[in-house]
């Protein structure tokens, strides 16, 4: 323990606030950068755009001096940088919707106030949530909010359907898709149910086939939230929904249970369910063959359900090689929802395969740390919750991307960060705030200093851990 | 817990990498097969959405991209669209383009390997790239006068600065507007294009450079070269000139316009082009041989297959092989003796010029966004066409022509004017053409021109080439040496 106190260990905070320079020059230049490309002078709102973002980063930064000095200086900058490139994109995609007669404009300015919202919202969780371990107490509390959201756009009146999916709930003026913040209460159930079962989930049962099949009455919950998924699937006609839903419960019972089995079994279930609906509902048939078959002329001018905005869309990649034609310089708007569904086609047209990469790298990164901060954390909660999101984060992005570059069939997400969308960056904006908490945990120094300063410590690092948690073993392996 | 996290770390990695490998497949090795994809309108909105340069003529564009508030963002716009449509050609979504459009594109949009740096500059300002503009060498007031002088009349006008090969006028008659064909929209515009190929006299062929005519007697300046540059005639060299000349080998023989004597008999090679004696100078041509007046015919730009201005053009002809009556019928542009208007202008120019035959351009300068002139055309020697004094020679003829011969219509009070008519048969049954060709002032020259309108235009088979074509070619020279 002594060469803990012998090292002092960097907050990082100062490669943060450098990093976070990086991050807004690259969003602040791409908005110059699409002035200049669609309108050949840098908008006249450059600075107070530019102000405005550094501000909101800002902020956050402060926030994480105060209350999470040790949280890792890496998530913010990622984030900041996605957030900044797609709101010059969407701005960019909205001069072009401006000069169509006809055509809905104003995403930026819209997305740009979601962004604030998200920043406010994500500095107030790093306020007032001073320990990730609180949320364990609202285990079944998150599962019923996480079903009731889920469900909630199927309730008569509230719900809409937009293009066929049912996935909006309208109060009001203000729509929003409850998938995304299901998301997250989802995760704080799965990591609380998991971290109490786990044992049970990974010993008990009988072996068949050389795998460990769980018991029955430990299967219950997870039959719920497969009965949960397809029902998403099938009702809202959502496959993205739930098959992030899916994704995201069979990786956190593979963290907790290190067992193959549950991976299979949930596939298993997954593609099951999945295969029936293709089958039983044309909705999902249909997403299979404008999949498969996308450049049939057919489906490629089919008005609904067919393959036109996916193939639009590989043409606008394409248009973009290896290069790109430059911002503001490309078509990207021929694609329908290209702020939004489609936002990653327009990037790579007009950033080419080197920006695309920049920005699955940058992806990759944000998810990686995620990662590298559940296997820093010491609690088990902390490890299944950070693993979770940091999982659902990546795993979104790959529905996604590879829905649009056609690896696997199209579904209706959005790009975590990049997309249009207030729900979707209020929910990841939650789960960066989330993830940067667990960080300050996981980063911290080793409980040993507060215990030579007994007033000055923190007295939750110091206190008993819960039940369920890592050996001892684990635990000091972590610490530097 | 760490083992499954770490395990979950490269299920993460491979997924990006499988995302990374599937972009590289869209972007890079599928690209080329998406990106000729003919439902992908992204080169099209591309190349129709940039800022395309303008044709201009005198300073003023008479096509020009104006912003427009559809998908495309710029609509061509053409000023003037049928007076200039043999120059400017159209430039169309769905049916391509043609003219300074099509032979331009490179610089009109910007694409040109001139224009690489300001590309590279654009690309690093992030400014939208503009297209060069095309100035061309036509001179308004000549377009006009040849324009309105053909009126409703099939034919062609071109008209030439002899001293360096500027086209001054270019005009196709029936023409077009090429607004027509540059609507977005896809079905009006080939609704018109289809109209447009349908239509009496095909509007959309450039008679001017793109069609040949048999040049009739006009032919002749190059039958009387050749026998002044072989050195054994002079302008006082007296021809045999029957009211009728028996051909050689057959039973056919060569008469005089209207079945008339030619005035004297033998007559004077000067006399004989003056009044376009049909016999003298198919006998000529006969003594010439046919070698001569070919290897004479392509000095003047005959058989040239790959003359540029840098729209392309019909090849004029003479017959690579004739017998003694076809060398007869050839002498007197007959038989398969084939021209554009541009080449008798081109052959008017050359004498006018003192033999020099200057390559003849329609673009004077290409000029970048900036103003900057990008590429500038410097005047050209094509060929030697004839020695300094045969084109004295020639010159002086051609004066007696307007002076007192075929051409007195051409007659302009104080401007000496030197030319040469032609009444071309062509098809049996049918009008001959009417001809014209000729430069002024004859002691300095600025212009010359020819002239065709078919089948006699209005005057059907009345018509000569002295009294509907050369009252044309008068109008033009007057507009050229009043501006």
């Amino acid at each position: 323990m002594s060469t803990v106190d012998a090292h002092r260990i960097r907050t990082g905070r100062g490669t943060e606030l450098g990093l976070l320079v990086i991050a807004l020059a690259i969003g602040i230049g791409a908005y110059a950068l699409v002035g200049l490309g669609v309108e050949d002078k840098v908008p006249t709102d450059v600075l107070g755009y530019g102000a405005g973002l550094t501000g909101l980063a800002l902020l956050l930064h402060l926030v994480l001096r105060w209350r999470a000095p040790y949280a890792d200086p890496v998530i913010l900058p990622l984030v900041v940088a996605l957030n900044g490139v797609g709101l010059a994109m969407i701005y960019r995609l909205d001069l072009a919707y401006e000069a169509r007669p006809n055509h809905d404009h104003g995403f930026a300015s819209r997305q740009l106030m979601w962004t604030a919202i998200s920043v406010v919202l994500a500095a107030a969780v790093l306020i007032l949530l001073r320990d990730h371990r609180t949320l364990r107490r609202y285990t079944y509390t998150a599962m019923v909010v996480g079903l009731v959201l889920v469900a909630l756009p199927l309730v008569p009146g509230l719900g809409q359907e937009i293009n066929g999916a049912r996935i909006w709930v309208r109060i009001g003026s203000v729509g929003m898709q409850p998938a995304e913040f299901a998301k997250i209460a989802l995760a704080i159930f799965f990591a609380g149910y998991l971290v109490t079962n786990r044992d049970t989930l990974a010993l008990a049962g009988s072996k068949v086939l050389g795998l460990q099949l769980p018991r029955a009455r430990d299967l219950g919950p997870i039959i719920i939230v497969w009965a949960a998924s397809l029902a998403v699937l099938v009702l809202e006609h959502d496959l993205g929904t739930s098959l992030l839903l899916f994704g995201m419960f069979v990786a956190m019972l593979y963290l907790a249970t290190e067992r193959l089995s549950w991976v299979v079994i949930g596939l298993g279930l997954f593609v099951g369910g999945a295969l029936v609906a293709a089958q039983a509902f044309s909705h999902v048939g249909a997403r299979f063959d404008a999949w498969l078959n996308a450049f049939d002329p057919e489906l490629y001018n089919k008005a609904y359900g067919g393959s036109g905005q996916l193939v639009q869309g590989l043409f606008g990649m394409s248009a973009g090689g290896l290069f790109g034609t430059g911002l503001g310089q490309g078509r990207p708007d021929i694609v329908p929802y290209a702020e939004s569904d489609f936002i990653i086609t327009s990037l790579a047209e007009e950033l080419g395969l080197t920006g695309l990469m920049a920005l699955l790298m940058i992806g990759l990164v944000l998810a990686e740390r995620g990662l590298r901060t559940a296997i820093g954390v010491r609690d088990g909660f902390g490890k299944l919750l950070a693993g979770g999101l940091a999982f659902v984060v990546a795993f979104q992005t790959f529905v996604v991307v590879g829905g649009v570059t056609r690896i696997i069939p199209l579904t209706g997400l959005t790009t975590p960060f990049l997309a249009y969308g207030g729900s979707s960056l209020l929910a990841n904006w939650v789960i960066v705030a989330l993830l940067l908490r667990i960080s300050n945990d996981a980063r911290r120094p080793a409980p040993a200093v507060s215990a030579l300063t007994p007033t000055g410590g923190i007295p939750v690092v110091d206190a008993p851990r819960p039940t369920g948690d890592d050996n001892v073993t684990e635990r000091i392996g972590t610490v530097r | 817990m760490n083992t499954p996290l770490r395990r979950l770390a490269t299920v993460v990695i491979v997924m990006f990498l499988v995302l990374m490998g599937g972009a590289t497949y869209v972007q890079f090795f599928d690209a080329k097969t998406l990106n000729a994809d003919q439902r992908n309108v992204r080169s099209l909105y591309r190349e129709f959405g940039d800022a395309r340069g303008p044709i201009v003529v005198d300073g003023k564009a008479v096509a020009e991209s104006v912003k427009s508030d559809d998908a495309f963002g710029y609509q061509r716009k053409y000023t003037d669209g049928e007076l200039y449509s043999a120059v400017t050609g159209f430039y169309s979504i769905s049916n391509g383009s043609a003219g300074l459009e099509y032979a331009e594109n490179d610089q009109l949009t910007g694409r040109s390997d001139q224009l690489f740096f300001s590309r590279v500059r654009d690309l690093i300002t992030g400014k939208k790239p503009e297209g060069a503009a095309v100035e061309t060498s036509i001179n308004p007031a000549a377009q006009k006068a040849a324009f309105d002088g053909l009126g409703n009349q099939k034919g062609a006008v071109v008209a030439i600065e002899p001293s360096t090969g500027r086209i001054l006028a270019m005009v196709s008659t029936p023409g077009y507007d090429p607004n027509d064909l540059a609507v977005h929209s896809s079905k009006k515009a080939s609704k018109a294009y289809s109209g447009l190929l349908d239509a009496e006299g095909n509007p959309l062929l450039n008679n001017a450079t793109r069609e040949v005519y048999p040049p009739g007697s006009t032919f002749k300046l190059v039958t009387a070269a050749a026998a002044l540059e072989s050195g054994k005639y002079t302008e006082d060299s007296k021809l045999l000139a029957p009211d009728r000349l028996d051909l050689p080998q057959t039973t056919a023989s060569i008469g005089n316009f209207g079945g008339e004597g030619c005035g004297a008999n033998p007559i004077t090679l000067k006399d004989a082009l003056r009044v376009s004696c049909n016999t003298a100078f198919a006998q000529l041509g006969m003594d010439l041989g046919d070698d001569a007046l070919r290897t004479q015919a392509d000095k003047f730009g005959f058989d040239q297959t790959d003359l540029f201005i840098p729209t392309g053009t019909a090849t004029s002809r003479f017959p690579a092989e004739a017998n003694a009556p076809q060398t007869a019928q050839a002498a007197i542009g007959q038989y398969d003796v084939a021209a554009t208007p541009l080449q008798m202008a081109m052959v008017s120019a050359a004498i006018a010029n003192d033999g020099k035959l200057m390559a003849p351009h329609l673009v004077d300068r290409i000029r970048a966004a900036d103003l900057s002139v990008v590429s500038q055309t410097e005047p050209s020697l094509l060929s030697t066409a004839v020695s300094p004094s045969t084109a004295a020679t020639l010159k002086d003829m051609m004066l007696g022509v307007v002076e007192n011969g075929s051409g007195t219509a051409a007659q302009i009070s104080g401007v000496q004017v030197a030319g040469k008519t032609g009444t071309a048969q062509n098809a049996e049954g049918k009008a001959p053409h009417a001809w014209f060709t000729a430069f002024a002032p004859a002691d300095d020259p600025q212009v010359a021109v020819a002239v065709i309108v078919e089948h006699g235009g209005s005057a059907g088979s009345e018509a000569t080439g002295g009294k509907v074509a050369a009252p044309i070619a008068k109008a033009v020279i007057q507009a050229v040496l009043s501006s």
